[in-house]
């Protein structure tokens, strides 16, 4: 019986943890969140976050109990609840940086919305917006900024002039089910 | 023995009475908080600033200068300034020495923790800005940190450029207005007051020529909320 729980429970394997340095060439889709059996923290288990709301194009999301260390381009909207250190390019596209994101990274967007903690340089080809209670350390380079009263900021802000719209735009490629994709090593790193 | 006693207890209560704080030294130990008061909403008003016209004439028909607002990040000023095609460094300079100073018990005077906070709210190479906002963030500190923050705005403002600082006229004061200002025209500011908040020193106006003794030039502008504008010239 014992015997029985014990493959039962036989761990896959798993990413190594972010701690260290990255463990050598990973699989081109590292970013594998790993549901555990076993809980090792006390957070309540089962406890269902409520979804932040998505654009009519789909979004990617990182889940607040998951750490990403290493580069990340996207070519959908991106929700980071997550911890992110690194850099994020989705340049075509919107970043938001949930309540509970930590971003220590480099960033550059279509659209920047910060509800969570950002440390590190932003670029936001269209606008950022900094909502109450999110600190951003790091300097901006935007056309548009929107700062709501009790956001914390501190840094340099480069209001860019947009450039004039593009004479012919190029067709859209078709869409990728996988649009997160990690072009150096990544270690990935479940909290609970 | 009774009459050194009452000799005594007078001399208590002169050194504790209403008075306001002496001007150059420091009014209480630890880092000054505002007091809010609660369930009651802030004021807000709007009225000229004779201090803010004249900063803004300094850098007007100029652009791409850099300019640092010490009050935090707000939507107007941020929107003002990048709107005359400047650049704006955002430092929430009060919130940096609440943070510095809580709970020290030799207040504001510590050499390192002077250095550790300078490091944190001023950490620009010198000649970095063309314009400073300080506000009134200035009467929260203390003398050896107010040098200290005075000497560093110095050298991190190239020369021949300005500075605006805000100062309470009223030296008699226990505890002063904490204003958030925002801009709204060059002459025109948007003036929220949340709560009061304990001065470390107050000044007149020959201590403020002494304070910036080392700049260029003073000038004063007094307005009706007894308010001095100071508009210095580095």
């Amino acid at each position: 019986m014992w015997n029985k729980r014990r493959e039962d429970e036989t761990p896959r394997p798993v990413t190594p943890p972010a701690s260290g340095a990255p463990a050598g060439p990973v699989a081109p889709n590292p970013v594998e969140v790993k549901k555990e059996a076993t809980t090792v923290s006390s957070m309540p288990v089962g406890r269902i976050e409520p979804e932040p709301s998505r654009s009519s194009g789909g979004s990617a999301t990182i889940g607040k109990a998951v750490k990403i260390v290493g580069q990340i381009y996207s070519k959908e909207d991106l929700f980071v609840d997550g911890d992110l250190e690194g850099t994020v390019e989705a340049m075509e596209h919107k970043l938001t940086i949930g309540p509970n994101g930590t971003v220590h990274a480099s960033v550059k967007a279509r659209e920047v919305v910060a509800l969570g903690t950002i440390q590190g340089n932003v670029e936001a080809a269209d606008k950022i917006e900094i909502r109450k209670d999110a600190k951003l350390v790091g300097d901006i380079k935007t056309a548009r900024i929107i700062i709501e009263d009790g956001a914390y900021f501190k840094g340099s802000i480069d209001i860019v002039k947009p450039e004039p719209a593009r004479v012919a735009a190029k067709p859209q490629p078709a869409p990728v089910s996988a649009a997160v994709n990690q072009a150096a090593p990544a270690a990935v790193e479940a909290k609970r | 023995m009774l009459t050194d006693r009452l000799k005594s207890l007078l001399r208590g209560q002169r050194e504790t009475g209403p008075a306001g704080p002496p001007l150059g030294s420091p009014k209480t130990a630890g880092p000054p908080r505002a007091k809010s008061s609660p369930g009651k909403p802030p004021q807000v008003a709007t009225r000229p600033s004779r201090g803010l016209e004249e900063f803004f004439s300094y850098i007007r028909g100029q652009s791409g200068l850099t300019i640092l607002d010490l009050g935090g990040a707000t939507q107007q000023n941020v929107s003002f300034i990048t709107g005359l095609g400047h650049r704006i460094y955002s430092e929430n300079f009060l919130q940096v020495l609440n943070e510095t100073f809580e709970g020290e018990e030799t207040g504001q005077s510590n050499p390192g923790r002077i250095d550790y906070f300078l490091r944190q709210a001023l950490d620009y190479p010198d000649g970095h800005f063309d314009g400073v906002l300080i506000w009134d963030v200035l009467e929260y500190l203390e003398p050896a940190l107010l040098t200290a923050v005075v000497e560093r705005l110095r050298k991190i403002v190239r020369p021949r450029s300005y500075m605006l600082a805000f100062f309470h006229s009223d030296i008699k004061v226990e505890a002063v207005p904490v204003y958030t200002f925002r801009i709204q025209d060059v002459n025109l500011l948007h003036i929220t007051q949340e709560g009061t908040r304990n001065p470390a020193q107050l000044f007149n106006n020959r201590s403020l020529e002494k304070l910036f003794g080392s700049f260029e030039s003073v000038k004063f502008f007094l307005t009706r909320e007894r308010l001095r504008e100071v508009i210095v010239k580095v």
